[in-house]
């Protein structure tokens, strides 16, 4: 192991921040990957309670169901790494001040569940904060198909994309493929804050 | 005399506006993100806003899931 490529990756880890927007399969999963990872900061927005039906893919237990995604998730997170800083917002994204939560942190996760939300908040945070990094994701449902996987940027914003695969209107969603999506984003975070791994 | 879509070289039509671009590349999902030049389009300006010859138009379309 390179000691101090580590190091100076722990140092630079440790003062950076990442917002989540959503904590379902995506934003719960890229949340506990950025916490071993050793992030600072997490900012965790979500205004939902975990159900029995979340745990197929999400990173909540049994005895959390009823409990809100933002403390029950926070809970985890701490017991992996409890000097993580973590603002919690246990709160509804609402339309035209979607990126309030946003302005302080180094990158953004898109981790929203519809299509219409996904959108509306990409186009908010591209257009009223044009300099800040935007991971997204889009075709997370079915299984298989890792390879259709691909990392496509347009500016600052980094799309975890799978322009075949279908809407989760009308597929299932399932474990490890949404955990693969989801880790894949907390991968990309990395490289936008060390820069490539070279 | 051309544009390109999504790394595709296309045929650069005079007064051609977003939407009709969209319709022209069959790109019919309804959530799209559409960027021109790297400048992000917002959806109401689809129909106001012409191509220009030359640009590089980035067309995503988000799909629910998450």
């Amino acid at each position: 192991m390179n000691k101090l490529k580590s190091e100076k990756i722990k140092k630079r880890l440790k003062t950076s921040s990442v917002g989540i927007a959503g904590l379902g399969g995506l934003g719960s999963n890229a949340a506990i990957a950025l916490a071993r990872a050793g992030i600072g900061r997490l900012v965790l927005i979500d205004f939902d309670i975990v159900e029995e039906s979340n745990l197929t893919r999400q990173y909540y237990f049994l005895d959390q169901i009823g409990k809100p995604k933002t403390l029950a998730l926070n809970d985890n997170i701490k017991k992996i790494n409890p000097k993580i800083k973590i603002d919690l917002y246990n709160e509804k994204l609402e339309k035209d001040s979607m990126e309030k939560r946003f302005i302080d942190v180094d990158v953004i996760i898109e981790a929203l569940d519809s299509a219409e939300i996904k959108t509306a908040f990409v186009e908010e945070i591209l257009t009223k904060l044009p300099d800040k990094p935007i991971v997204a994701a889009s075709g997370v449902a079915g299984y298989g198909h890792s390879d259709r996987i691909t990392t496509k940027q347009l500016g600052n914003l980094y799309m975890c994309y799978d322009e075949h695969a279908p809407s989760c209107d009308d597929d299932v969603l399932m474990a490890p493929r949404v955990a693969l999506i989801a880790n894949w984003q907390a991968n990309l975070v990395l490289e936008i804050l060390l820069g490539e791994d070279k | 005399m051309s544009i390109e879509v999504n790394g595709k070289e296309v045929e650069w039509i005079k007064n051609e506006n977003i939407k009709d671009l969209l319709k022209r590349m069959k790109y019919t999902f309804p959530l799209i993100i559409v960027k021109i030049n790297d400048k992000i389009i917002p959806r109401p300006e689809f129909s106001n806003v012409t191509v220009p010859n030359n640009s590089k138009i980035a067309v995503i379309h988000m799909i629910s899931g998450g």
